[in-house]
């Protein structure tokens, strides 16, 4: 016992410095924390570096949240030390009191000679008080510090969070309108949602934990070359075996990744389309198939993502045992350095003992890598989105005249436009609305009816040509000043989540709750209303929940009907009314459109029959012009589209069958 | 419901789990025993300069090592296993489940919703698996063990540990109380700003057109700070968690050192023993540390499981029949309809009132009506997407209720009001309606249906491929191919719900008369707006704010009903204007 008692103390103090987290003395390593970040980040490429510099607006709570860590860090690793200094109090009095007084320090066991044991003297408890006291105030004021950090860098990833949220949001409204209809929607939707979160998650996950450790990680190794470099170069080169084994395995772990996203992404489309499908996949008895197409998906999914899952997990285990593998060296060359004499025991424990300190930040380190990686990949799907051309900057150069004395004089000029460069869609058209005019354009699906309404509302800019409206150029004047002097009720009936009330109101804010239910009666919203659960207050879903088709354009028309605009676009308004309604609604209508310039698109030739102006359409040009009775007389193709709807069975006008049908 | 969910569902994996359990066991108490071989490398090999005891002791120490990470590695294994199964069994029990929902319980949730819960909410429960395969085994035993362990170093200071532990489960169990709700708060928040995210890009035309950026930008602002607010609150709790947990070991260890010291200079302990302690009440917080992780994924879980509970636990309101039955074949195309009621739970009024129809084989039945007048829900009480609140629908002589639904649905062809197509080719989508049909039958469907023409002009044909919802065909060609669907089945009965809308006169007559021969012993039920194209009808039935207000051939109703005049004249009216 007496042999093994004089080895115990200093193996012990040793052992109180591993077990918290922290690394040496403080030191000034800010800059050098920064540095070892941005070293960190390169191997993640440029997604990752520009998700840092999106830290630059919190750029000195940033800077502050590095200072506060490193000072933290630094007490932290100091508590011990001075911890273990009061042991060595205990310790000195403890064999001090085991030897009479005036004992001389050779008389002292080898192992305590020069350990400041004073013989026939026992603890000081009044030093060692002292002592405890000072460590106590060292580990409150660090803890203190490293709750300041953490409260500061909460703050700085949440803000910098909604910032990016707030900007993609944002983006969404400046994206042209052709960049969402060539992306699949669950497309955009899964970056603004899923990977947004997935930025958050990880950022919140890992910021601390990674500034906490590679600050540590260099404490330690500056430690560590205090005391040998020899020593520390041989703990060193765990570091670079750390770095390659973690690379072989995140580099799986993101081929697995990249799989378990894709296949996600594969299942949501079988799922969202069988969801969406539901009741033909039921009664065309093909449950059986959907169900067994899912479970082929279902079970893929399950095999990458346990694979991913399994991956990443190795990396904890893996540093564990290359920090177990590099601890039993440096024991044997420190020990060799020992005998060698060229380090004292003392040196070697503590050294020993660092470079078990060394490897848990390490580990740390190489597991927030890992989770970074995934964050780091849907930063870059953001970033995607973020990069991509918006539409035409706004023009102030013109102005439309006031609200009130807009007259919805509305001129094509020599327009040409197409969806994709090599197919024009539109040759040169020029067309004159007069003010008050209803014109209605008619014509087979793809020859341009809707492409007409969208230039007109810019939704998409011409190739060339222009467009006034009472004079002035469309594009002249910022999209809101046009769009806000036009009501269009779109062929797709969209209504957001709300109320039935909310969703009438939603063309004019701050309407009264009798101009709404005026909108609702003239458009025969306020008939169905009555059958739903809670009137006005049912709660609509986006896809429509339990209203009918017919019922969902209802609802848009009155919509369109409460904004009371100068121009009236109407695209198919009426498509899934009932005949009898909508002869109904087109006296609400007729009201409506006095007095104001309207473009009515229908394949129903009886919803506009009585337009002033008729536009027949083929191949984006329009072919015929004029009233109904004039185009009836030419009998060209207006004529034949005419007689196709209304004398039932005849075939006999009807050319090239599919060409001409007013199919839309 | 979370502890439900995962008991029921985990039920499958338990000796999975208990493996689990076992590996982590022996990894854990692998780790214990580390400490004490760095110590005795220390003790016996570098103070007393061996070197052979180094290596003797390192090469144990590796051994130890390897051990642990092959438990390690396995109970990653199957943690990952088990969790990944857990997730995989949720989607595929929720998918069943929405397979089996009626038009109601699709309508209540949304289909956008479902699929929410079926994907993302599972990764959520999932995570929590993952997570608990490590730590919820870990953590006790690594709690255990140092309690354990710091007592035989020294049982007189064993009072510290008593102090210590329930102040450090006081302290994180408070810190994770006030965490809790604002974990719940956010994950509502995360869905709202996620929700008016998707409003914004399926409504993206309609916002413009309307200049509702500035509003829509200020509601995503709202739901966005929303969020913020509740981070905040969520992440200032959790960077007080580890501070405060530190004060509380670092204190004790202060006092380890004080009485411990006073324990030594009364011979009743060593010093040695004191600095074990000191490892080992680190070793105490670090499971208690870990264990916070855990809770901290808990709230947002059980968010989850509560949502995925609510999709399990709604039983469809279209049941099928405990003992099936299947059609009378003597009776086949017959259906009848007998003083059905239909209305959503809390309306006002029913939608469908004491509706009486009759429909055999060889005959058109047609049903006309004003917007919202009840006609397809008329028509879908038929597949029993709804069920009828009160009166009986019979198909082929039986209560559709006492059908085998498999049976049911073989006898009817539905054609819906929006024309969907699944994504695939044309032919892939014929064989929605008969999976074995021929090439000849295919071809045979589409010339009924008017879909000849365009489809051979398409380069690829039959193989031509489909987008979801069939996005890359006009509206008419659309609804053509879901009638060919519905007609290469060759059903019993034919519902047709408004499916002529989008095509112009001449082809919807072509296409009746097509139908015709395919017709002769098969019900047509149609429901259509313009009278022309159920004039030839046998039975035309008039639906009005859902009642019938009149029943006949086009002829009688002109003469008898006030309701079909007005559609009728609402439809000659454009007529006789030419």
């Amino acid at each position: 016992m007496s042999t093994q008692q004089p080895a115990r103390p200093a193996s012990a103090q040793a052992t109180v410095r591993m077990g918290p987290p922290g690394g040496g003395r403080g030191g000034p390593m800010g800059p050098g924390g920064g540095m070892g970040m941005g070293g960190k980040a390169q191997s993640f490429g440029p997604s990752a570096r520009r998700l840092l510099a999106r830290l630059r607006p919190e750029r000195t709570a940033t800077l502050g949240v590095v200072v506060l860590v490193a000072v933290s860090v630094g007490l932290m690793s100091v508590g011990p030390r001075l911890l273990g200094h009061a042991t060595d109090l205990v310790f000195r009095g403890f064999v001090g009191a085991m030897y009479p007084a005036g004992t001389p320090d050779s008389a002292l066991p080898e192992a305590v000679q020069g350990q400041g044991v004073v013989p026939g003297q026992g603890v000081d408890f009044g030093a060692v008080g002292e002592w405890l006291l000072l460590v106590l105030g060292v580990y409150l004021v660090g803890s203190l510090f490293s709750w300041l950090a953490g409260f500061v860098l909460n703050g700085v990833v949440q803000r910098t969070i909604r910032t990016l949220r707030a900007d993609v949001e944002e983006k969404l409204h400046r994206l042209p309108l052709s960049y969402v209809d060539r992306s699949a929607r669950g497309e955009i939707l899964s970056r603004v949602t899923n990977d947004i979160d997935n930025v958050s998650t990880t950022l919140q996950q890992t910021m601390s934990q990674l500034l906490q450790s590679l600050l540590m990680l260099l404490a330690v190794l500056a430690m560590m070359l205090w005391i040998s470099p020899l020593l520390a170069l041989v703990a060193f080169v765990s570091v670079p075996v750390s770095l390659a084994l973690t690379r072989v395995i995140m580099k799986r772990s993101k081929t697995q990744f990249s799989a378990q996203w894709a296949r996600t992404g594969e299942l949501n489309a079988h799922v969202e389309e069988a969801f969406s499908g539901q009741a033909l996949v039921k009664v065309f008895g093909r449950t059986k198939e959907v169900e067994q197409r899912f479970g082929e998906l279902n079970d893929g999914l399950f095999d990458v993502s346990f694979r991913a899952q399994f991956i990443s997990g190795l990396v904890m285990p893996t540093m564990m045992f290359v920090g177990n593998l590099n601890y039993v060296v440096v024991a044997v060359v420190g020990a060799l350095r020992v005998s060698s004499g060229a380090l004292t025991l003392g040196e070697v424990q503590a050294f020993v003992q660092y470079t078990r300190q060394f490897s848990q930040p390490l580990t740390t380190v190489a597991s927030m890598a890992n989770l970074l990686q995934s964050g780091v990949a849907s930063a870059e799907r953001v970033f995607e989105l973020l990069d991509a051309q918006e539409q035409s900057a706004e023009r102030t150069d013109e102005t439309l005249p006031e609200r009130d004395v807009t007259h919805g004089e509305v001129r094509f000029e020599h327009v040409r436009f197409s969806y994709e460069p090599d197919r024009e869609l539109v040759r040169d058209l020029s067309l004159v609305a007069r003010p008050g005019q209803t014109v209605a354009i008619v014509g087979p699906t793809g020859a341009g009816k809707t492409t007409l309404v969208n230039l007109v509302m810019r939704f998409y800019d011409l190739g060339s040509g222009r467009i006034t409206l009472d004079g002035v150029d469309v594009a002249a004047v910022p999209r809101r000043d046009l769009r806000s002097r036009i009501g269009m009720v779109l062929q797709d009936t969209w209504l957001f989540e709300g109320t039935i009330r909310d969703n009438i109101a939603y063309g004019r804010p701050g309407a009264t709750e009798e101009q709404v239910l005026e909108a609702a009666r003239a458009t025969f919203v306020d008939r169905f209303v009555h059958a739903l659960p809670d009137g006005y207050d049912t709660v609509v879903t986006e896809n429509g929940g339990s209203l009918s088709a017919g019922e969902r354009q209802l609802v848009t028309i009155a919509r369109a009907f409460l904004t009371d605009p100068a121009l009236l676009i109407l695209d198919e308004a009426t498509s899934s009314v009932d005949t009898r309604t909508e002869l109904l609604l087109q006296q609400a209508m007729t009201a409506l459109r006095a007095d104001r310039t309207s473009f009515v698109i229908a394949h129903r030739l009886s919803t506009i029959r009585d337009a002033d102006l008729i536009l027949v359409m083929e191949h984006g040009d329009i072919v015929e012009q004029g009233t109904h009775e004039e185009l009836v007389a030419a009998d060209g193709a207006y004529a034949r589209l005419y007689r196709s709807q209304f004398e039932g069975a005849v075939t006999d006008g009807m050319t090239g069958a599919e060409g001409a049908a007013p199919v839309s | 419901m979370l502890v439900r969910l995962l008991r029921e569902h985990l039920a499958p994996y338990r000796a999975w789990l208990a493996g689990v359990a076992v590996l982590q066991l022996v990894g854990v108490l692998a780790m214990l025993y580390q400490p004490s071989l760095n110590a005795r490398i220390i003790d016996e090999g570098i103070v007393l300069g061996q070197t052979a005891t180094i290596w003797r002791l390192g090469g144990v120490m590796l051994a130890v090592s390897v051990l642990q990470i092959v438990c390690s590695i396995g109970a990653a294994y199957l943690g990952a296993r088990t969790a990944m199964a857990l997730g995989r069994d949720l989607r595929r029990a929720q998918f069943a489940r929405v397979q089996a929902f009626s038009a109601q319980e699709l309508g209540r949730f949304g289909a956008p919703s479902l699929l929410t819960r079926t994907t993302n909410d599972v990764q959520q429960v999932q995570m929590l698996v993952v997570m608990g395969a490590t730590i919820a085994i870990t953590s006790p035993i690594m709690m255990v063990g140092g309690i354990v362990m710091a007592l035989r170093e020294d049982l007189g200071l064993g009072w510290i540990l008593v102090v210590v532990v329930p102040a450090l489960f006081a302290s994180v169990g408070f810190v994770i109380s006030r965490m809790v709700p604002s974990f719940r708060a956010m994950q509502v928040r995360i869905d709202k700003v996620n929700r008016v995210l998707r409003e914004q890009i399926s409504g993206i035309r309609v916002v413009r057109a309307f200049v509702r950026e500035p509003r829509e930008v200020e509601r995503f602002e709202v739901a966005n700070d929303a969020l913020t607010d509740v981070a905040i609150r969520a992440g200032r709790w959790m960077a007080t968690l580890f501070p405060l947990a530190m004060v509380v070991v670092n204190v004790s260890s202060v006092a380890v050192i004080w009485f411990g010291g006073l324990r030594v200079d009364a011979g009743e302990t060593e010093i040695g023993a004191l600095t074990a302690f000191l490892s080992y009440l680190m070793q105490i917080l670090m499971s208690v540390m870990m264990a916070t992780f855990l809770f901290m994924q808990i709230p947002r879980s059980a968010v989850c499981a509560d949502r995925i509970s609510e999709v399990l636990a709604t039983e469809s309101s279209v049941r099928p029949p405990a003992a099936p039955t299947v059609p009378d074949v003597s009776r086949r195309g017959h259906v009848d309809l007998e003083a059905v009621t239909f209305g959503y739970p809390g309306a006002d009024e029913p939608v469908l009132h004491e509706v009486d129809l009759v429909g055999r084989p060889g005959q058109t039945v047609a049903v006309i009506g004003s917007t919202g007048a009840g006609k397809t829900t008329l028509l879908n009480l038929v597949p029993r997407l709804f069920d009828a609140t009160g009166g009986v629908v019979r198909v082929g002589g039986v209560d559709v209720r006492d059908l085998d639904p498999e049976a049911l649905w073989a006898e009817l062809g539905l054609v819906p009001q929006q024309a969907y197509l699944f994504s695939g080719t044309v032919r892939s989508n014929l064989a929605h309606g008969k999976p074995d049909a021929t090439e000849e039958e295919m071809w045979a469907a589409l010339e009924v249906a008017q879909a000849r023409d365009f489809v051979a002009a398409l380069p690829e044909g039959l193989d031509a491929p489909v987008t979801q919802g069939g996005t890359d065909f006009s509206g008419g060609q659309r609804q053509r191919l879901a009638i060919a669907r519905a007609v290469v089945r060759r059903p019993a009965v034919y519902l047709f719900d408004d499916s002529f809308s989008a095509l112009d006169l001449a082809t919807d007559a072509r296409l009746r008369a097509a139908l015709r021969p395919v017709t002769t012993d098969a019900l047509v039920l149609v429901v259509a707006q313009r009278v022309s194209t159920i004039r030839d009808a046998d039975v035309i039935v008039v639906l009005e704010h859902g009642r019938v207000v009149g029943r006949g051939t086009h002829d009688e109703l002109v003469a008898t009903c006030e309701t079909y005049q007005e559609i009728v004249s609402s439809q000659r009216s454009a007529q006789e204007a030419a």
